[in-house]
């Protein structure tokens, strides 16, 4: 334990450091991300012990707060998230320090990396806290990091519009968790875990608390319909930044939900109901929405959405294991969320860094603007192409085998015999593969918009491979993708502790995981057969290039291309009811038509819909009390001195 | 009716006769008046009155009520050069109603107020709620910063009355409500000054152009 706080001394120290040295913008981000490695690599070998097994290491002391208790502990689940954010965040970081030093002398560089480095320190102590407040403590400090690192380019409107949206959205998703501590300590003298966990509850309590936990943490991991302020917030903050909060902070709240299924005890079957619908809520409106987006951060956000919300659907599927008694079920959807979760940190980790590097070549994020980078970004390209292919579940990458053990266990689960868990596990298994086909079209939409086709401005057209130092990250998370899809055997079994589940089962998890692997070996075996075949053919003969989309015309233009919007027009109209997409269409007229036009754009429709009225509603009441601060002297004494009188005529 | 009463009711007096005034001078010299008044019930009322202390308090709150406050703001009217009506927010009769109905409410409220030790006197309490309540008005009614100085010292004056009468008037403790008031009084002087060089003129409505 004393070695992860050691790290966590070196992040935070660090940050400190580049705040002081922040008039010499390359040295303090060297020190502050020389920091973050070295505090990670220090702090990442006692959470892997443990990860993998070992003993968990614990702190108690005691502390003066009220209901407070200096307690760690670094148990398996812990260590697994600890293990995200101790891996992510470093990459990260190491990406984005080109990106900040280019703006040195436009900005003080100094805070976003002392709040990169608190961030990640800040996560890593949410998930080693063992009580309540301590753990309410770091919440606020992570939120607190992550808005300071939001709000980085605060002269932009809609960047500080989507940092309010954020700030409102978090500290309601907080009051939850307040009320969820409260509920749980009441009566007790502390609210440390153990505690909590040990108290007598009733079911009601019990089932209010998993509510209060479900809305507390799913704000934070982007649950619909408490993810508004996600689509407006992952674009606006600084693109590596995004990567963090996409693969480690939202999974921070998939941590709280998880180790409060560990605490509240054996969970009954509604819980299992209402995760999984939340999850199929959640997965199809995200990436339902994400077809409709034009820009390329907004698009990966909601595709987050839909992840957190294949999450979810393992964590119903493994509570409703839990609940009938089966322990294969239960560990095939838990293995599968927390496997899903390793999975999706991962691989959007990688895809947010790949799309920074493609924005920052670009100069947009548009992507009906970008086009014909897989020739001049080859490397960037690629390692976008990877992480789309693994986020779509395909073979043989990561996200396959997560999804594929969540399958498993739905399919499990419906053939148990009783109709409601064969309800359940077919909606599961519905939802999975309703998601699972759009995201495929979704990331091929992208893809092909950005990767393929001919530059649709000269700026695209100029873009080349970012530097060594940002590149190298971006290699890395592919290649622990690959890997995580190779190896998922081996790592659901290194996780299996954070399961807290018997691990005799875990065979019938690991089984079908092995035969993926093989499968996927004898792809990767046949792709590499097919290529070597498409060389022999082609050896000795002559190789043409043409432009792409020339189709024969004299003189082509890029717009005449197939754009994304295009490609994704079907699906749109298809669920339109849900998308809420605007048009604005300018149609030719006349013999010679001078001009005709064709927008759309996709806000979030259930921020438009529901949630803008409402507080709006809110805020038109509000303003009524304005006039209660008319700024005149005199009415402020008048106020006190009403007060003082009612006060004392109250007391006699 | 004793020595004691005349006075209180004399405060009373001087109370209704600031919210009728018009004059931004006779408000100032009906404060005085009050503040002499009080040093004389001090020197009048309960045991402290006739020790060295007693005489000491009462002939320093007499002096910097009756006469170095008034000369203060006599002089702060004539740098600022301000017009002398106090164009009121409450009308003059009004005020003086309001000043008679904050009378009645004090009656009630000290018939209602449990109190440690007997006062001197039974007006003593309904005097000095009344002086604190018009002293509170005279700040919210009144337009000019002048006049809410003098609308504060009024409402000290409540305060004093209500603990040299009641209480084993501390000392110390009303050196420092007078040393209070004394900055106060400071304060609001180089403030008047400023509202002036600022707007012309010394109305703290002006001030609300400052708000966000």
């Amino acid at each position: 334990m004393e070695q992860v706080l050691l790290g966590l001394a070196a992040l935070v120290l660090s940050g400190l450091a580049a705040l002081v040295l922040q008039r010499a913008a390359k040295l303090a981000a060297l020190v502050a991300t020389g920091g973050a490695v070295l505090g990670s690599a220090i702090a990442l070998v006692p959470v892997l012990r443990a990860l993998t097994g070992g003993e968990a290491p614990s702190l108690h002391a005691a502390w003066s707060v009220p209901y407070g208790s200096l307690s760690l502990e670094l148990d398996a689940l812990s260590a697994l998230f600890a293990g995200i954010v101790l891996v992510l965040s470093p990459l990260a970081w190491i990406q984005g320090v080109g990106r900040l030093v280019a703006l040195e002398g436009k900005r003080s560089l100094g805070p976003p990396l002392f709040f990169q480095n608190l961030l990640a320190a800040s996560m890593v102590l949410v998930v080693i806290a063992r009580n309540g407040v301590l753990f309410l403590l770091a919440w606020e400090v992570m939120f607190t990091a992550s808005f300071f690192l939001v709000t980085f380019h605060d002269d932009d409107e809609s960047v500080r519009d989507a940092g309010w949206t954020y700030l409102v959205a978090t500290h309601l998703g907080t009051a939850f968790l307040f009320g969820l501590f409260v509920l749980l300590g009441a009566g007790s003298q502390s609210f440390d875990f153990d505690r909590l966990a040990a108290a007598p509850h009733t079911p009601v309590a019990t089932g209010l608390a998993f509510v209060f936990a479900l809305v507390g943490f799913g704000t934070k991991a982007g649950f619909v319909p408490l993810h508004s302020w996600l689509p407006g917030a992952y674009p606006a903050a600084p693109h590596h930044v995004t990567a963090v909060l996409s693969g480690a902070m939202s999974k921070m709240g998939i941590y709280g939900i998880a180790r409060f299924l560990t605490l509240l005890g054996p969970p009954p079957a509604w819980w299992g109901w209402v995760l999984v619908g939340v999850g199929l809520t959640s997965g199809l409106f995200g990436i339902i929405s994400a077809l409709a987006q034009k820009d390329l951060k907004r698009f990966l956000g909601f595709s987050s959405i839909e992840n957190v919300g294949v999450v979810a659907l393992g964590l119903g599927v493994g509570v409703i294991g839990q609940a009938t008694g089966h322990p294969v079920v239960a560990v095939m959807g838990h293995g599968g969320a927390l496997l899903h979760v390793i999975n999706h940190a991962m691989m959007k980790g990688l895809l947010f860094l790949s799309a920074g590097s493609i924005a920052d070549a670009t100069g947009t994020r548009e992507m009906e603007k970008q086009g014909g980078l897989l020739k001049r970004m080859p490397r960037t390209g690629s390692a976008f192409l990877v992480g789309a292919v693994a986020i779509s579940a395909l073979p043989p990458l990561n996200g396959f085998a997560s999804e594929l053990l969540i399958y498993l266990g739905a399919a499990r689960e419906a053939t148990l015999g009783s109709t409601s868990t064969a309800v359940h596990g077919l909606a599961v298994i519905g939802a999975l593969a309703l998601m699972g086909g759009l995201a495929a079209a979704a990331f091929t939409r992208v893809s092909g918009a950005i990767l393929l086709g001919e530059p649709r401005t000269d700026a695209v057209g100029r873009a080349s491979e970012p530097s060594l130092l940002a590149g190298a990250p971006i290699f890395v998370l592919a290649a622990a993708c690959l890997a995580l899809g190779l190896g998922a055997q081996v790592v659901l079994e290194a996780i299996a502790p954070a399961l807290s589940l018997v691990r005799a089962s875990l065979g019938f998890a690991t089984g079908p995981l092995a035969y993926v692997v093989v499968a996927s070996c004898a792809l990767l075996l046949l792709v590499a057969l097919l290529a070597t075949l498409r060389l022999a053919l082609l050896s000795g003969r002559r190789v043409e290039a043409a432009g792409t989309w020339d189709c024969g015309y004299v003189r082509p233009t890029a717009r005449i291309q197939y754009t994304a919007s295009s490609f994704a027009q079907p699906l749109v109209e298809l669920f339109s009811g849900a998308l809420r997409t605007r048009r604005s269409t300018v149609l030719p007229a006349g013999i010679f038509p001078k001009e005709a036009s064709h927008a759309t754009e996709t806000p979030d429709a259930l921020t438009e819909e529901v949630y803008r009225p409402v507080f709006t509603a809110i805020r038109s009441a509000l303003v009524r009390l304005h006039g209660l601060q008319g700024g005149r002297l005199q009415v402020y004494v008048l106020y006190i001195a009403l007060t003082l009188l009612f006060l004392l005529i109250f007391q006699l | 009716m004793g020595f004691i009463e005349i006075l209180l009711v004399l405060v009373i007096v001087t109370d209704l006769a600031l919210l009728g005034a018009s004059r931004i001078n006779s408000c100032i010299r009906f404060a005085a008046a009050q503040g002499i008044l009080l040093g004389v019930l001090t020197l009048v009322s309960g045991a402290e009155g006739h020790t060295l202390r007693g005489i000491a308090l009462a002939i320093v709150s007499a002096g910097v009520k009756g006469v170095l406050f008034p000369a203060l703001m006599t002089r702060a009217i004539r740098e600022a050069r301000v017009r002398r009506e106090i164009e009121p927010v409450v009308g003059y009769t009004t005020s003086v109603l309001v000043g008679v109905a904050s009378l009645a409410v004090s009656l009630w409220i000290s018939s209602r107020l449990p109190l440690v030790r007997p006062a001197a006197s039974t007006l003593v309490v309904p005097t000095a709620f009344t002086t604190i309540l018009v002293g509170l008005f005279l700040i919210l009614s009144r337009k000019k910063a002048l006049n809410q100085v003098t609308g504060y010292l009024v409402l000290e004056n409540g305060i004093y009355s209500f603990g040299v009468a009641l209480v084993e008037a501390p000392f110390l403790v009303e050196l420092g409500v007078l040393l209070d008031v004394f900055v106060a009084v400071f304060v609001m002087g180089i403030t008047i000054f400023h509202i002036n060089r600022t707007f012309d003129r010394i109305d703290t409505d002006l001030l609300s152009s400052l708000k966000d």
